[in-house]
């Protein structure tokens, strides 16, 4: 994109506004380069010379706030340049993120807040604990706590919902930074950076700054790892559940050794531990480097993440005994509260900045076509 | 670990007392902590901006045959050499100079060993990918990595720790007078590294050395490099060498703020502008070379003209063929707007760009090399990239002299030992910017001043620590 370059913005100009400022910063490290080789946002910046409003929502997005390029930098405070890319693409980031939601105004108070987030989980949960007491099953295992239909009649919209939501938020997002036609090779390049989380590993593999300053460490690679696939195993083990149940009509509840077991068991662990993980290092993390006054909705949602996973595993663990409503109506609330949340909540980033590796991998291979 | 009691610093004597907190500080250091010896590092700025000069820095020098780290194919001694001697027009130590040289090539393993890591050349500095290594995430990244290499090795780090002066009796340090925290300190020690750069940070020095003017120059660097123990060292008797009335100024983004404005003032527009004083006059061949080869000597250039500024105006044709600038553009549609805005006289202006453009001769214009296309009939001429400036909009930057270092230096020998007036002193070394002038006595090699930090950081540390061993 060529735009004039009278657009540019004074170094000096220090805005409240998230793009203004984001555009501000990016401007300097373009300037200056020295943290090229940390991760994607470097070469993508040093494409361009001047940044539209969506170049800038897809730096943000693309960001994995592994902060290496603030320990590194020669114009922190107190520089008059004041930099800290990491906020600032983080603040922009969430913006963007409230911005594409669907419905508007939705995310803001989840993204911001963890007490909505918990009130989300006590309603999710009193949802299914008024569910199991109307709708009992005559099933075997969970399903003598309620009936299958009920189950499909609460989860189905709950899943397809924030999924439709989320698909409209994407549009947007994919309108607002001038993505094209994804090619296959866009998706498997933002798989293997996706799944590898390539921008956490520093550049050469010595890890990001996340949570000890200046010192490299892995840890928030392998917690996130274990977060995210953690959750994939777990969705999983429910999706062969579910195809277990229509194409085989093989009804639960299932042994160990089956499917969604193998994959659940495992994954709640991850998950668990990832959320747990996650939250250890947050603690020592510093927060003026994440975004701003929404750290306590970031906090939520790993809880709320965490939750789910872990009341899967006591779920599992208590079967057969008298404990397994209660803690069923737990665990679906909290799976309730987190599907119905993922667009407004911080899971939302998952999307977006799978998103922004796709449009990146495509902007790469675009550019290098010509 | 960093000095937690002020107390602390004089309660016994210490193997090695460095004062400085850059890069050859931080070598000497880590060289003496791994030899066993007990290290202290006075580091005078605080912590936010440790590492002077180094932290602006992005890479380093490098003799080696065959790939190397980043570093691709091979640039030997030799080459080095010829490099070095013409940048400085033979105002070098041979001896000295191909020591360092030699040395830079162990150097980089070295270098990586302790924490450093490297990145391939940056976008548009690929001229650079087979002499100079990048730091990822450039001088800072490799400061920090440093700093927590000699933490690990057990060196004792004092920040905001001002070495006010060295007490020397009959050839040997005995203390250092250090200030902190309001408090004046004794600190001894057996050996003594002086790796506290240059003087360019006091602009009053700067003035009375260089005149008046020099008060509008802006420092690219660090506040803290005030000479403080350069001069203490001089006023001693120690032997200097280099220029004491110049220094390295290159031609700077004029809105630059005064200290610390690093890599990203510098403007690299000049080639394809004409440059003009506040008068609206040109005063010299903007076309003589490729910008890296005459950033320096616009420094002087422009230092030279009244009130110590320039304005660099090209028209639209050339906005995208320089490295992004950190400032935006002064940019108007006539030539008389941009005067305007630039607070020039208008007509002067005009009259320049007039006979500029009437003396452009057409011509195969290239950017990226000597294109030979200049002006015919025009004084001073422009002898390369001699376009004219006549397609709206045209912008103007200004330029402003940037002080990296000064010259003057302590004289070392190739055991980075400083000299005093009897002679070898038994226990004072010297590395970096505070003795580079026994190397680079004029002109700057891209990377060299790393390079020279480097080699005599390390062989400070490790002479000192034999020294107390
Ligand atoms: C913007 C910029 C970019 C540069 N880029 C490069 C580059 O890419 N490659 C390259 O090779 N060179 C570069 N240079 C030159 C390079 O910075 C120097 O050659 C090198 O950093 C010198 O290292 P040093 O350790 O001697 O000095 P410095 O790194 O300047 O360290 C001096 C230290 O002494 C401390 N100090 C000063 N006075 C006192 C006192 N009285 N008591 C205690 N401590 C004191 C300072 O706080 C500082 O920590 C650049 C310079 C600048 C300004
Ligand atoms: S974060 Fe700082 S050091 Fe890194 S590229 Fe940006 S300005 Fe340069
Ligand atoms: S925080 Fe990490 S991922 Fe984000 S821009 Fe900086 S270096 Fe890149």
């Amino acid at each position: 994109m060529s735009l004039d370059v009278t657009l540019q913005t004074d170094p000096g100009l220090i805005s409240s506004d998230p793009i203004e400022e984001a555009r501000r910063q990016i401007e300097i490290c373009n300037a200056c380069r020295y943290c090229e080789g940390f991760c994607s946002v470097f070469p993508a910046i040093t494409r361009e010379k001047v940044f539209a409003d969506g170049d800038i929502t897809q730096l943000a997005n693309l960001c994995h706030n592994c902060r290496g390029c603030y320990y590194a930098c020669q114009y922190t405070a107190p520089h008059e340049f004041d930099l800290n890319l990491p906020q600032a693409l983080a603040a922009a980031r969430t913006d963007s993120w409230e911005r594409f939601a669907w419905p508007g105004g939705l995310a803001r108070i989840f993204q911001a807040r963890g007490e909505a987030l918990a009130a989300a989980l006590v309603v999710g949960t009193a949802l299914m604990f008024a569910a199991i007491a109307a709708l009992p099953g005559d099933g075997a295992g969970f399903y003598a706590w309620i009936s299958h239909g009920a189950m499909v009649a609460i989860f189905l919209p709950a899943f397809l919902l924030p999924l439709f939501a989320i698909g409209i938020g994407l549009r947007r997002y994919w309108s607002e930074v001038g993505g094209v036609r994804v090619a296959w090779a866009d998706l498997r390049d933002a798989s293997l950076s996706a799944g590898r989380m390539k921008n956490l590993d520093g550049g050469q593999g010595q890890g990001c700054n996340f949570e000890k300053e200046e010192r490299f460490s892995d840890a928030r690679r392998h917690v996130h790892h274990a977060v995210m696939y953690g959750f994939l195993l777990c969705f999983a083990s429910t999706s062969s559940g579910t195809v277990m149940h229509y194409v085989f009509d093989m009804q639960a509840p299932y042994g160990f050794w089956s499917l969604p077991k193998l994959l659940g068991v495992p994954g709640g662990i991850l998950l668990t531990v990832g959320c747990a993980g996650m939250l250890m290092l947050r603690r020592r993390a510093d927060p003026a480097l994440g975004t701003p006054g929404r750290s306590s909705g970031e906090r939520g949602f790993i809880w709320l993440l965490g939750f789910a996973g872990f009341s899967g595993l006591v779920l599992y663990a208590v079967g057969g005994t008298w404990l397994t409503g209660p803690v069923l109506a737990l665990h679906l609330g909290g799976v309730l509260a987190f599907f119905l949340l993922t667009p407004y909540s911080k899971m939302a980033h998952g999307f977006y900045r799978f998103a922004a590796l796709v449009r990146d991998a495509q902007d790469q291979r675009v550019r290098a076509d010509v | 670990m960093t000095l937690k009691n002020p107390k602390q610093l004089s309660a016994g004597v210490w193997d090695v007392v460095i004062a400085g907190g850059g890069n050859a500080a931080l070598c000497a250091a880590i060289e003496a902590a791994e030899k066993g010896a007990k290290v202290l590092i006075l580091e005078g700025a605080p912590k936010v901006y440790r590492g002077g000069n180094s932290r602006h820095t992005r890479n380093f020098r490098c003799m080696h045959h065959g790939d190397l780290g980043p570093l691709i194919e091979t640039y030997d001694e030799e080459e080095f050499w010829q490099d070095l001697l013409r940048v400085t027009k033979g105002e070098t130590d041979e001896d000295l100079a191909r020591h360092a040289i030699r040395t830079s090539e162990e150097c980089l393993p070295w270098m990586q060993e302790h924490g450093v890591r490297f990145q391939p050349s940056l976008a548009g500095t690929l001229s650079l990918d087979r002499t100079n290594a990048f730091f990822l995430g450039g001088g800072k990244a490799l400061v920090n990595a440093y700093y927590i290499t000699a933490e690990d090795l057990g060196v004792t780090v004092a920040y905001e720790a001002q070495v006010r002066h060295v007490e020397i009796v009959d050839r040997r340090a005995t203390h250092m007078d250090v200030e902190l925290g309001g408090e004046m300190h004794r600190v001894q020690g057996r050996a003594f590294v002086l790796a506290s750069g240059g003087f360019q940070s006091d602009l009053d020095w700067l003035a009375r050395a260089w005149g008046p003017s020099a008060k509008n120059f802006l420092i690219r660097g660090t506040r803290y490099n005030m000479g403080v123990v350069l001069k203490d060292m001089v006023d001693q008797g120690a032997e200097t060498v280099g220029d004491p009335t110049q220094c390295h100024a290159v031609a700077i983004d004029g809105r630059a703020p005064k200290f610390d404005g690093g890599i990203v003032t510098r403007l690299d527009c000049v080639p394809f502008s004409i440059v003009v004083n506040k008068d609206g006059q040109r005063f010299y061949d903007e076309g003589e070379d490729v910008w890296p080869k005459r950033y320096a000597i616009w420094g002087r250039l422009v230092a030279a003209q009244p009130d110590q500024v320039s304005y660099s105006i090209i028209d639209k044709r050339s906005i995208d063929l320089f490295m992004p600038s950190v400032y935006p553009p002064i940019s108007a549609d006539t030539i008389e707007g941009l005067a305007q805005q630039l607070g020039l006289p208008g007509n002067a202006l005009a009259q320049t760009v007039d006979e500029f453009n009437a003396a452009c001769r057409p011509g195969d214009f290239h950017p990226q090399k000597l294109d030979g296309v200049t002006t015919e009939g025009l004084e001073p001429p422009k002898t390369n990239w001699a376009r004219s400036i006549s397609e709206p909009p045209f912008y103007a930057y200004s330029l402003r002299p940037g002080v990296t270092f000064t010259y003057l230096g302590l004289k070392v020998d190739k055991s980075a030992r400083a000299t005093g007036p009897e002679g070898l002193y038994d226990n004072i070394w010297s590395a970096g910017e505070m003795m580079a002038g026994s190397i680079l006595g004029q002109g700057y090699l891209a990377g060299f001043g790393m390079t020279i930090g480097t080699v005599f950081g390390r062989i400070a540390g490790q002479e000192a620590a034999k020294h107390v061993a």
